[in-house]
């Protein structure tokens, strides 16, 4: 058999590009991406080694981060903290968020699509379409769970866009980023008839059960007025530094099944389309 | 031949760590991703049957992708480079120059191998990035990419076979 490497050839490329382009297999694939076991242990032990060279800016922002949260939880009593686990109601709206505490051991900010990966998995009580944050902003959302580590796609990557709000005027928009520049990402749908400045506010608006209302996303850097848009177009300065990024917490939404379930009747209802 | 299983199964472990835990870890910039990994498969005896060849490109592209959760490009990329590594090897050979069986650099004359890591990076490269973009909107951006990243991993990759792959 003459061709023999030829047919291989294309056998193997044939799967590689089925892969690629089947966009649910990356969504079904439970081990072959970095939250499996092996990959894992080894960005776990390589992030254990190099944490050390960043402990003091790690410090700093962790205590930075505990003075922001000292000033806030000043007023509110009996707040149950279970583990390193806070459970928060917070005011501004009524569901229940649980906090976890999780570290990111392995990140990228210079691809088109970035994911990061948890040191934390579903022993932990991570689980599929959790947000991520930090003290700064918003991260991601958690995407692959196994039993002790967790992958997310960042808010650096182009497969998602987040429901946004400018927070002055109370306007929603989505944030999308266009790749290159781990430091700015462009919110499109804030129609021009909104005051808008440079520094304004950017942050979620609650509309998903992945973040709660008002979890900073970052400020307005730069506008424009496309010709025949009705729509402005921002860049907006990322309040997390995505290169630097080590301690998160996740959230879990605990009525987010109860909302799940509502939004079901509704899509199944007849009546209501 | 197991004694070649061995140091090739090391090779791979040591090229697929160096890719994952320091290459991919620099982030300089969106520009600069050099991939070194592709070593493994340009390093392997010149008269290694071809399936091995191919399936050794498939099982270290796969291996990268999970690491970098990007399932399928790298293997791609680098099952591509396998199938035309013969070709480009007789393209860029004297006939009468003797290639040595192992394609390294101290086996060869530096000029040869230079060109020999070229041609393969930059087939790698430019079918990995225009892949992982998947649009021609974006086309001399992404050529640029595929451009500034190849420099920088032709150069790593002829520095190693200083440092680490002597022999």
């Amino acid at each position: 058999m003459k061709n023999y490497a030829f047919v291989l050839f294309l056998l193997l490329e044939g799967a590689s590009l089925a892969l690629v382009f089947n966009h649910n297999s990356y969504q079904k694939s439970k081990y072959l991406n970095s939250s499996n076991r092996i990959t894992g242990n080894i960005y776990q032990a390589y992030n254990s080694v190099v944490d050390y060279f960043h402990l003091n800016r790690i410090n700093k922002e962790l205590s930075e981060e505990n003075a922001w949260l000292r000033s806030r939880v000043e007023n509110m009593t009996g707040v149950p903290v279970v583990n390193d686990s806070l459970v928060v109601n917070l005011e501004s709206t009524d569901s229940t968020y649980r906090f976890i505490s999780a570290k990111i051991i392995n990140n990228s900010v210079n691809k088109p699509f970035n994911y990061f990966t948890l040191n934390k998995g579903r022993n932990d009580g991570i689980k599929q379409d959790q947000g991520v944050v930090t003290g700064k902003g918003i991260v991601g959302v958690v995407t692959h769970v196994s039993d002790s580590y967790a992958v997310g796609l960042s808010v650096l990557n182009s497969r998602w866009s987040i429901s946004a709000m400018h927070k002055k005027s109370g306007n929603y928009g989505s944030l999308i980023w266009r790749g290159y520049d781990y430091r700015t990402a462009n919110l499109t749908e804030i129609p021009l008839h909104v005051d808008i400045s440079p520094g304004d506010s950017i942050i979620t608006s609650g509309y998903s059960t992945i973040f709660p209302e008002g979890v900073m996303i970052g400020t307005i850097q730069d506008f424009s007025r496309p010709d025949g848009e009705n729509y402005y177009d921002i860049s907006v300065q990322l309040s997390t530094d995505f290169k630097s990024l080590s301690y998160v917490e996740v959230i879990e939404n605990q009525d987010k099944p109860e909302i799940k379930e509502l939004e079901n009747i509704i899509r199944d209802d007849p009546m209501a389309n | 031949m197991i004694r070649w299983l061995i140091k090739y199964a090391v090779i791979f472990v040591v090229l697929v760590l160096i890719q994952v835990l320091f290459l991919n870890q620099m982030q300089i910039s969106g520009y600069l991703n050099p991939y070194m990994y592709i070593l493994f498969v340009m390093l392997l005896p010149l008269s290694a049957p071809r399936y091995i060849v191919l399936l050794s490109g498939f099982l270290i592209g796969l291996t990268i992708d999970i690491f970098s959760n990007s399932l399928g490009l790298h293997a791609a990329a680098t099952v591509f480079i396998a199938y035309i590594r013969p070709f480009v090897i007789r393209s860029i050979s004297d006939r009468e120059e003797e290639i040595n069986d192992y394609p390294g650099l101290k086996q060869n004359k530096f000029s040869w191998f230079l060109y020999y890591s070229a041609v393969m990076v930059f087939f790698h490269h430019f079918i990995l990035f225009y892949l992982e973009i998947f649009s021609f909107t974006q086309f001399f951006s992404t050529l640029l990419r595929v451009v500034l990243s190849s420099l920088l991993s032709i150069f790593v990759i002829v520095l190693s076979q200083f440092l680490i792959f002597r022999e």
